[in-house]
């Protein structure tokens, strides 16, 4: 009777398991099967390196590169600012402040993207209006807003990286009579780059995924990237804009961006795995 | 000297993170709370008063939905995963790359699978039911993690004490192990709960943002982040947007802050 | 007239993997006696005391190859019901642990498992197998108190008592004390040479004193072998072998 039990239990939460490995095969077939067709029709290199984007011509190069431009552009604000706050939390923080700043980071990362956006819309826009210039919907006012919004991932990551090392790396530099600054970035932060490198490629994964709040500042324009100041579109916000009522090879080009976003998602994923891997060893 | 310099930019930027979520917590707050009127809580909405009762209660709904769903198949997941499988079996590394993956995917590839699959595919038109489905997918792989690590907290010593007794492995997952790993379990919950509440991307493609209450499962709606894009989008309803932001807010906070004071409990050692 | 042993061990081998932990042990422990293993870290007396409950059952790659007969049964066939197995051989670890549950509940968690309900009865049980521990007048008026709320030697106490309460005929003992104090030592010792009169005790030690103080008889692990099992008194006076000699007298160890 027991071993009926657990055998069904067995069963039961194998199967259970197995829904995410059947769901990630449902979508990616779902994803691929509708967006390939499209770009092997239209002509793969017409889809990926045309730079108009209209009803009947689907070009998405502009958007490829707004994607590439805003998020290197997050990662450039970003990482710098997530990795010294990560150091602060992690070595200069009193305990008492810490049991502060810690929920806040979570809370920082709990924020929905579009509450993210619409204080982006007004508060930055019009700033980045009124000291750039430009119409403030713009490139600038996306790179801000995403920068903010990869810094939980980037400092929470980093953090962790560098309280796991060994505490005995940093005595022993003071011990040679080396200031704690030093200590800290000569030897400890090197020593957990590999976390640190993990977080800036989530973070880059966030960046790149990222659309509501993007749709909201960017400006959306689906040309090439003129200038900060100037508006922009990326993957993520080309699908979003008219998804709703795109519809015949319109639509599956749109899906066809989502072939190309997944793709690049895929790599950084791969990345990241690799760099865990390695890690492991 | 150099030293100063790097310090000096360790306190900037954390003046600059924390001074960033402060601001906009403020200013949300500080901008919102005077639009709160009791009349954008009224039970329908009509385009004079774009009340947002109707999107309170269909977030409910939705997430109710996706945690009857996805709760069970997660932790099952990590039932299985920690306890049930062996450790080197290749089923295990596949649900795990699985689960990694299914966690980087953007939302708006959700939203687009959704739709494709649930709302044209299998035919349930923009509905609750596509709707929680697509999200429950999306959570799936925190509740996996989260389950996964309380179950690796509680250690093998009291497994063994109890398989020693002679009880088998469901009698002690479920009445030594499962209790003890609770709050790690709940704390995954919450955070997929938050989740599901400021999702957008995935939701406008299959649930739809019908701005009446849904009345059945395969009915439209929207929930309050679906319903705070919107308003702000149509530029005269600034104002209701950014009281609808204030309660969007304020549930993340609740959230955060239930979070936080399960983990403060677990820290403690459990009961 | 030839009583049969408690547990007879028979050629006894275990390989984890590839490395080969037992060599063909062979022996035999008596109805209502203290055995003890004394050996150097490592040699495989932890390792062995595990086969007497199947315990290793639970790591991915041992293999086990002989014979264990507790009352003249394989324990290893097919048709050996694991829970009962555990249920008549019960163990305690070197480490104490308790559940995270009441005192009560986790000494009646035993026989809950093998299907007692009465309320009645597990009270009975409970303070039973409290007293059996030496511990019920400690912990009597705190029976609702968590587990992890008292002492080490006292959790130690509590998870005997738990070993107990399903009554067992065989109590496995792997370094029981090693991780207490030395008074909460003296009580666990003083406890295991009372319950010998109703059980038969295995204890690993690594405490060569301890073994001298309260076993019958002694089996001294070297390497995944026996090199010599015999009356303890014997063993720690005049051993048969030498590498016993040399472990006995502190030249290795």
């Amino acid at each position: 009777m027991n071993d009926l039990k657990e055998k069904v239990a067995h069963g039961v939460f194998l199967l259970a398991a197995i829904t995410s490995i059947l769901s990630l095969v449902v979508i990616v077939i779902f994803i691929f099967t509708n967006g390939l067709p499209m770009m092997i029709d239209y002509g793969v290199f017409d889809f990926l390196l045309g730079t108009t984007w209209n009803r009947t011509t689907f070009g998405i190069l502009p958007m490829i590169v707004g994607s590439i431009v805003v998020t290197i552009g997050a990662v450039l604000i970003g990482v710098p600012v997530g990795i010294f706050t990560a150091i602060f939390m992690a070595e200069f923080c009193p305990p008492s402040v810490y049991r502060f700043l810690k929920p806040a980071v979570n809370l920082m990362a709990g924020i929905p993207s579009i509450l993210y956006g619409f204080f982006a819309l007004r508060i930055i826009v019009p700033w980045v209006r009124d000291a750039f210039g430009g119409p403030g919907n713009s490139m600038l006012a996306a790179i801000l807003l995403l920068g903010i919004m990869i810094l939980p991932t980037i400092i929470s990551l980093s953090e962790s990286a560098i309280r796991s090392v060994p505490r005995s790396y940093y005595s022993g530099s003071i011990a040679l009579g080396a200031s704690k600054e030093r200590s800290i970035f000569a030897v400890l932060v090197p020593a957990a780059k590999s976390g640190i490198f993990s977080s800036v490629v989530l973070g880059v994964g966030r960046a790149i995924g990222e659309t509501m709040a993007v749709v909201m500042v960017a400006g959306n324009q689906p040309i090439m990237p003129r200038g900060l100041t100037q508006g922009v579109r990326t993957l993520t916000t080309n699908i979003v804009m008219e998804m709703a009522y795109a519809s015949g090879q319109h639509r599956d080009a749109l899906v066809a961006t989502g072939v190309v976003l997944f793709v690049f998602v895929m790599l950084i994923n791969g990345i990241f795995l690799y760099i865990k891997n390695k890690e492991a060893k | 000297m150099g030293s100063k310099i790097l310090k000096g930019l360790v306190y900037l930027s954390t003046i600059l993170t924390f001074g960033a979520l402060g601001f906009l917590v403020l200013y949300i707050l500080f901008n919102g709370v005077q639009y709160l009127t009791p009349s954008l809580f009224e039970w329908t909405y009509t385009t004079q008063n774009v009340s947002m009762m109707p999107a309170l209660i269909t977030t409910l709904y939705v997430v109710l939905g996706t945690l009857f769903i996805a709760t069970p198949i997660g932790v099952f997941t990590g039932f299985y995963l920690v306890d049930y499988a062996n450790r080197d079996n290749k089923i295990v590394k596949a649900i795990s790359v699985a689960t990694d993956t299914l966690a980087g995917i953007p939302s708006i590839i959700y939203g687009l699978f959704g739709m494709l699959f649930f709302v044209i595919f299998l035919g349930l038109q923009f509905s609750l039911l596509a709707g929680i489905l697509t999200v429950t997918i999306m959570t799936l792989p925190v509740i996996i993690r989260a389950t996964e690590e309380a179950l690796i907290a509680t250690g093998m010593p009291i497994r063994q004490a109890s398989y020693a007794l002679g009880a088998g492995k469901l009698r002690t997952l479920f009445k030594v192990v499962l209790p003890m790993a609770m709050p790690g379990i709940l704390s995954g919950v919450i955070l997929a709960t938050g989740k599901v509440i400021g999702e957008t991307a995935a939701l406008m493609f299959t649930l739809g943002t019908a701005t009446l209450l849904p009345q059945s499962l395969l009915a439209s709606g929207r929930t309050l982040s679906l319903h705070m894009f919107i308003l702000s989008g149509e530029g005269h309803n600034v104002n209701e947007a950014y009281a609808t932001a204030v309660v969007l807010l304020l549930f993340v906070l609740v959230i955060n802050g239930l979070s936080t004071f399960i983990s403060k409990r677990l820290s403690k050692g459990g009961k | 007239m030839v009583t049969q042993p408690k547990i007879k061990v028979e050629d006894l081998k275990l390989w984890y993997g590839d490395f080969r932990a037992l060599h063909g042990v062979d022996l035999d422990i008596n109805e209502n006696e203290v055995t003890a293993f004394i050996g150097p870290s490592g040699c495989g007396k932890s390792t062995f005391i595990k086969t007497l409950n199947r315990m290793n059952d639970l790591i991915p790659y041992a293999r086990v190859e002989g014979k264990v007969e507790l009352d003249g049964q394989d324990i290893y066939s097919k048709k050996m019901d694991l829970n009962n197995l555990r249920k008549k051989v019960g163990m305690v670890f070197q480490q104490p642990n308790p559940f995270p549950k009441s005192i009560y509940d986790n000494i009646a968690y035993g026989p809950r498992t093998h299907g007692v309900k009465k309320k009645s009865e597990l009270d009975e049980i409970v303070e039973r197998s409290l007293r059996q521990a030496a511990i019920w007048d400690e912990v009597k008026d705190h029976l609702d108190r968590n587990a992890l709320s008292i002492s080490g030697g006292q959790q130690q106490r509590i998870c005997i008592a738990r070993a107990l309460a399903v009554e067992p005929e065989v109590l496995l003992m792997d370094e029981p004390t090693s991780a207490l104090d030395p008074i909460s030592t003296a009580k666990i010792e003083e406890l295991v040479s009372e319950l010998k009169q109703e059980y038969t005790i295995v204890m690993v030690t690594h405490n060569m004193q301890q073994a001298s103080r309260i076993s019958d008889r002694t089996a001294f692990f070297l390497n995944g072998h026996i090199i010599e099992t015999d009356q303890t008194r014997k063993i720690f006076t005049n051993p048969n072998q030498e590498e016993t000699e040399n472990y006995i007298s502190g030249r290795f160890g």
